[in-house]
């Protein structure tokens, strides 16, 4: 379903990785493990569009993503390093308009309840600069809640600063979307316990 | 557990949605950081205030320098203001997924120029006629500086954009912009100044302002696209 | 011969090319300056409304010229590194800056050479000279945001969509400024109509033009040269290049 053919990056002057290959299959997580400045996050960009390659192609769906172009986009959810929260807006808010970006509009209960699940009930209405980092997290993780319809999630160290609760929640998450034949990329620090999904492990040499 | 709550009262957005959600989301911020919006338009009303300090008293040196000074405040406080458009939304990764949306990124960016024209711009075209007082502009010139004004100011968040888009985290930005931006502004400056010139030598303003439309058309036609197109080389 | 034409667009190929054709250019650019010269301070004939001093337009002009050509030539090879995708577009269009900045810095000096015992003022804010001002922003804004941004690639992009957002506004800033301003001499060259100078003025500064130009291509293949080098020092040609025989001791 997703295929990376001969990628290859370069930044700066360093050729961070080349003939890269991979496949996955729906139903598939891959995740990217590799020592840091190995290339990890230029990858998963590159999986968004974000970074053209210097080199070969990623493919959904058999097809080039330059060719499908938004169509591509509509079918993806990013998840990168900073949490892309506004400061000055609240939880709601600000997961309000994540969802709003995505074309959805979503009733208020169904915010809070998405925050509430990610354990920020009591926080949806601070403007998110008060938060910790981990807090802040969630609030971008919640947006994960409703984007079931995007077959491909990319997630660019999404367990970062968060406790063992959340955790667990978004190891949830990620398998019950796999479960539904969607396919998630994710990178991380931490071991993630990702039994009973079957999970390709792409290790980045740098 | 069940990963999508309440799907049934979820609502599809179009194009037209996003765009909505853009300018509303901007709006919004600049209402929670009123000090931010507030800088620029006061720098305009001190920048020009300090002319007369400068350059003395004399009512009809004033009246004749008003039209340039004041658009040359104008410029300045405009370039002031874009700090606030896309900096904060770069380090906050809030860009990139603007970018990532499925709807076209020079429409989304045009919606957020909008929302920031609505915030700074506009305030500028209505005090301008009340500086323009302070300087003995008579009426009919004054009301050709707020037209003028009024079809300028997008131009100039417009084309300010671009510059803001170049600069995106890079060292030096502020004064950097400034470099790139200016030179930029020059039409719209030279007959924005030179139509309410016109005006008080009781000149037709009619070309002037034909010309400020143009350049409006103009930059709503390029410079979302060239702004889109320089966040997309910042963002990778 | 269109799998020919890519092969130029390798920088280890055009290395030693614009070795070879650097001091040739040179090599013409002189001989036509000595030429122009000569023509513009000794074969044309005195202006009969501003005397001797107007001889500065055979540098004056010219140089303001190749400042506009050059900037448009800047932009066609940022357009073409932006659609094509090749460095070495990006690396051309970095050499020619110097080189425009320094033909608008040119005009702009001996305008107000000319504009002292012309118009009695050093400085006049006439259209042509306020325009060549602006160039010369525009130059200064390309190379400084270039220097700005640390990764090369990102760098020869923005630069590029700047240069070409320029190209688009130099016109409408000609166009504004001339309006805004019609003390300068007008068009006096052209090739449509006819020229309102002596033909030998005329010679003398398409000579010097000419001159410019093989100017401007020398220095900005050799400055092309040092830019390949930069960028591409660690390939293996390029470590040949600087130090032969030392292949094998990579620090």
């Amino acid at each position: 379903m997703l295929q990376g053919v001969d990628l290859a990056c370069v930044r700066g002057q360093r050729r961070l990785f080349g003939e890269l290959n991979f496949c996955v299959a729906p139903g598939e997580a891959l995740w990217v493990s590799g020592p840091n400045g190995s290339g990890k996050t230029s990858l998963l960009r590159m999986l968004c569009t974000l970074l053209a390659p210097e080199a070969g192609e990623v493919r959904w769906r058999g097809k080039s993503v330059r060719e499908l172009g938004e169509v591509y986009l509509a079918e993806l959810a990013y998840l990168g390093h900073a949490a892309a929260v506004k400061d000055d807006l609240s939880g709601l808010e600000n997961l309000r308009f994540a969802l709003a970006q995505d074309g959805l509009r979503v009733p208020e209960a169904a915010l809070a309840d998405a925050l509430g699940r990610f354990g920020l009930s009591e926080r949806e209405d601070l403007p998110t600069r008060v938060l910790s980092q981990g807090q802040r997290r969630r609030v971008s993780l919640a947006r994960l809640l409703f984007c079931s319809e995007r077959p491909l999630w990319i997630l660019d160290e999404p367990l970062t600063a968060l406790d063992v609760q959340a955790i667990d929640l978004v190891r949830t998450l990620i398998a019950t979307h796999l479960g539904r034949g969607c396919v998630v990329v994710l990178t991380s620090h931490q071991e993630v316990d990702l039994s009973g999904v079957k999970v390709q492990n792409l290790r980045m040499v740098g | 557990m069940e990963a999508v709550l309440d799907t049934a009262r979820v609502n599809r957005t179009g194009l037209a949605g996003v765009f909505a959600s853009v300018v509303q989301r901007d709006l919004l911020l600049a209402v929670r950081r009123r000090a931010d919006v507030l800088t620029s338009f006061f720098f305009f009303i001190i920048v020009v205030s300090l002319f007369p300090l400068g350059v003395g008293p004399e009512p009809n040196t004033l009246r004749e320098i008003a039209p340039g000074v004041v658009w040359v405040a104008a410029l300045l406080a405009s370039m002031l203001a874009l700090q606030r458009l896309l900096a904060g939304d770069y380090a906050d990764g809030t860009l990139e997924q603007l970018v990532l949306s499925a709807q076209p990124l020079t429409l989304l960016v045009l919606g957020k120029i909008l929302a920031h024209w609505l915030v700074t711009g506009i305030p500028l075209v209505l005090i301008a006629p009340l500086l323009g007082l302070q300087f003995g502009l008579p009426g009919d010139a004054l009301a050709v500086m707020t037209l003028g004004l009024l079809l300028g100011t997008p131009v100039l968040s417009m084309l300010g954009a671009i510059g803001a888009a170049l600069t995106l985290g890079v060292r030096g930005a502020g004064g950097l912009v400034a470099l790139l931006v200016l030179p930029l502004y020059i039409p719209v400056l030279i007959f924005g100044a030179g139509a309410v010139s016109a005006a008080m030598s009781g000149q037709s303003v009619e070309g002037h302002m034909s010309l400020l439309a143009a350049f409006l058309l103009f930059s709503v036609v390029i410079a979302p696209w060239a702004t889109a197109a320089a966040i997309r080389i910042a963002v990778e | 011969m269109a799998l020919n034409l890519w092969r130029f667009a390798s920088p280890q190929v055009i290395y030693p090319i614009a070795g070879r054709m650097a001091p040739m250019f040179m090599a013409a650019a002189l001989v036509l300056a000595l030429a122009g010269l000569y023509i513009g301070f000794f074969v044309a004939p005195t202006d009969f409304q501003q005397g001797e001093s107007y001889r500065i337009i055979f540098i004056h002009v010219p140089a303001a010229w190749m400042s506009m050509i050059i900037y448009l030539a800047m932009a066609f090879w940022c357009a073409v590194g932006m659609i094509m995708n090749t460095r070495l577009s990006f690396m051309m269009a970095l050499a020619l800056a110097p080189t425009g900045a320094l033909m608008t810095f040119i005009a702009l000096w001996t305008g107000a050479l000319w504009g002292k015992p012309t118009w009695g003022a050093w400085w006049v804010w006439d259209a042509r000279l306020t325009s060549e001002l602006i160039l010369l922003f525009l130059y200064i804004g390309f190379m400084s945001l270039h220097a700005a941004i640390d990764e090369v690639r990102r760098a020869d992009r923005a630069a590029g969509l700047l240069a070409l957002v320029g190209v688009v506004n130099v016109p409408i800033i000609y166009f504004s400024v001339q309006w805004w301003n019609t003390l300068h001499q007008g068009a006096s060259v052209s090739l449509t109509r006819a020229p309102s100078m002596a033909t030998t003025m005329l010679t003398g500064m398409l000579v010097m033009a000419l001159a410019a130009w093989m100017y401007s291509i020398a220095a900005s293949l050799m400055r092309l040269r040092a830019i390949i080098l930069e960028r591409e020092a660690d390939a293996d040609w390029v470590r040949e290049q600087i130090a032969p025989g030392l292949r094998g001791a990579r620090t």
